[in-house]
């Protein structure tokens, strides 16, 4: 298969969380927060390169953003180039992820950053609509692929 | 002011419940989901148990269920691109004919009021009449590429045979036989929503249609016939619908299916946001500019999102609703 971005720009992946003592005691109530829901999704794999969607600025913590009152996630995600065709399938994978990761109360939106897609609105359509996505997750081939994405 | 009283939990399924059905006559429903599985419910005594369950026919999620009008055959609309049509004519529901044609899946289906059609809409963008021919024999009566994009709903006409589309193409489409040719064709396009229409429901006069989109909104059409009072031009003969009342400012998420009672006149909504919500059309509403009324929002109605809500045909002011959640649930609306 052909690359579409031969040459895409790598940036630096940021250190481990450090887990502070409040955070292993039961008793302090500690909701979700950005930086947690970026550590699940930050070592997802490009599906073009052997790259994390951390290193190449797919998914960043400063695009992601957490209403815990609301049970609300938004994931913003920034495809390398404007005519990626990977954008969709790169949506799923972080749709993906996270319906597999969170519990059920929240509402997850995944879309893609404002102005950094050619066909922004028709992908973000799609991966907002949850009938297209269960049809989509029970397609074999598919969800290989997502898996692959996934896999760490 | 009303309120939703809960007055039955339905356990069973795994994972998300896509669609449910009333029985026509008896206190007897339908459910089906991603389980691949339809379950048949009635009530006996003050609970409602599972009597059936149909596993063998779908091999994906079962999208949508319909009841034939005369309560003898049902209906199933699979992601596998398939119909089934069940029956009892054995003494247990078997599947005896499968409907095929659609070229992914299959995402509602719909009788007629006579029980003489069927119509089925698909992610393929086409809408297929089915008509029964005969003992476990359907044929295809007409395939309906009007809309550009993915069909979500078919509804029929409470009254005639005038079948209802609602569409990720933003629209809503009503198509009738052509009595010259016998051929259906699409007589209106609806546009005004901005974002998919999830789901259509018909009042009970069929005058008015009510549909809800994922553009968070609930809409009023109505229909004007030919030499109507009003003076709205018909151009080709054909009832023209407009909109005449949009419901915003409600609904925080999409609204995946909406219901209009015909024996009560109440609507009620089916929301991402895991709200049933309850609308009534108010004092001072009028045919050109109605205005209804939120009367009840059930907030944590289902712990996940609503996906179907149905008003009961033989109970007034019983509802249906099914969710992502696994259960669906059975309310009474008291005023």
């Amino acid at each position: 298969m052909e690359l579409e971005n031969l040459n895409p720009n790598v940036y630096k992946k940021s250190a481990e969380r450090s887990v502070t003592s409040t955070e292993t005691d039961d008793s302090v109530v500690d909701p979700f927060d950005e930086r947690e829901i970026f550590d699940l999704i930050r070592a997802i794999n490009d599906p073009e390169h052997p790259l994390s969607l951390e290193e190449l600025h797919v998914v960043q913590q400063n695009l992601i953003s957490v209403d815990n009152a609301h049970n609300e996630i938004k994931v913003n995600f920034t495809p390398t180039i404007p005519h990626c065709s990977m954008a969709t399938l790169i949506g799923l994978s972080i749709r993906v992820k996270l319906l597999r990761s969170l519990p059920p109360r929240f509402k997850v939106t995944v879309e893609i950053t404002p102005g950094t897609h050619s066909s922004e609105h028709a992908v973000n359509k799609q991966l907002a609509d949850k009938e297209r996505v269960a049809a989509a997750l029970e397609n074999a081939h598919l969800i290989e692929v997502i898996n692959q994405c996934i896999a760490v | 002011m009303g309120h939703l009283e809960l007055q039955h939990t339905l356990t069973g399924h795994k994972g998300r419940v896509w669609g449910a059905d009333w029985h026509p006559k008896n206190n007897a429903l339908a459910t089906c989901g991603e389980d691949k599985t339809i379950r048949l419910w009635s009530q006996e005594g003050n609970r409602w148990i599972t009597k059936t369950i149909l596993s063998d026919s779908h091999t994906r999620t079962i999208r949508d269920i319909s009841w034939s009008p005369c309560g003898q055959f049902l209906a199933s609309a699979s992601f596998d691109a398939t119909t089934a049509i069940w029956d009892r004519k054995s003494g247990q529901f078997e599947c005896n004919a499968t409907l095929e044609g659609h070229e992914n899946e299959v995402k509602s289906v719909a009788w007629s009021r006579s029980g003489s059609l069927l119509s089925t809409c698909s992610r393929d963008k086409s809408v297929w009449i089915w008509e029964v021919a005969g003992e476990d024999e359907f044929e295809c009566a007409a395939v309906l590429n009007a809309h550009t994009q993915d069909v979500k709903k078919v509804t029929w006409h409470p009254n005639e045979d005038i079948l209802a589309s609602a569409s990720y193409d933003n629209t809503i489409k009503m198509y009738k036989e052509d009595p010259a040719d016998n051929d259906w064709m699409c007589v209106s396009t609806l546009t005004g929503h901005t974002s998919t229409v999830w789901s259509i429901s018909f009042d009970a006069t069929g005058n008015r249609l009510a549909s809800c989109s994922d553009d968070r909104t609930i809409k009023i059409w109505q229909s004007y016939l030919p030499g109507n009072v009003e003076g709205i031009a018909t151009p080709d003969g054909d009832a023209v619908w407009k909109c005449v009342c949009t419901i915003s400012g409600h609904h925080t998420r999409s609204i995946y299916d909406i219901s209009w009672c015909p024996h009560t006149g109440l609507i009620a909504t089916a929301c991402g946001d895991d709200i049933v919500r309850i609308f009534k059309e108010a004092e001072n509403s009028t045919k050109i500019a109605p205005v209804f009324e939120i009367v009840t929002a059930q907030h944590g109605a289902h712990s996940q999102d609503v996906n179907t809500v149905k008003w009961c045909p033989s109970t007034p002011g019983l509802l249906l609703s099914t969710s992502d959640d696994g259960e669906a649930k059975i309310w009474k609306y008291e005023s």
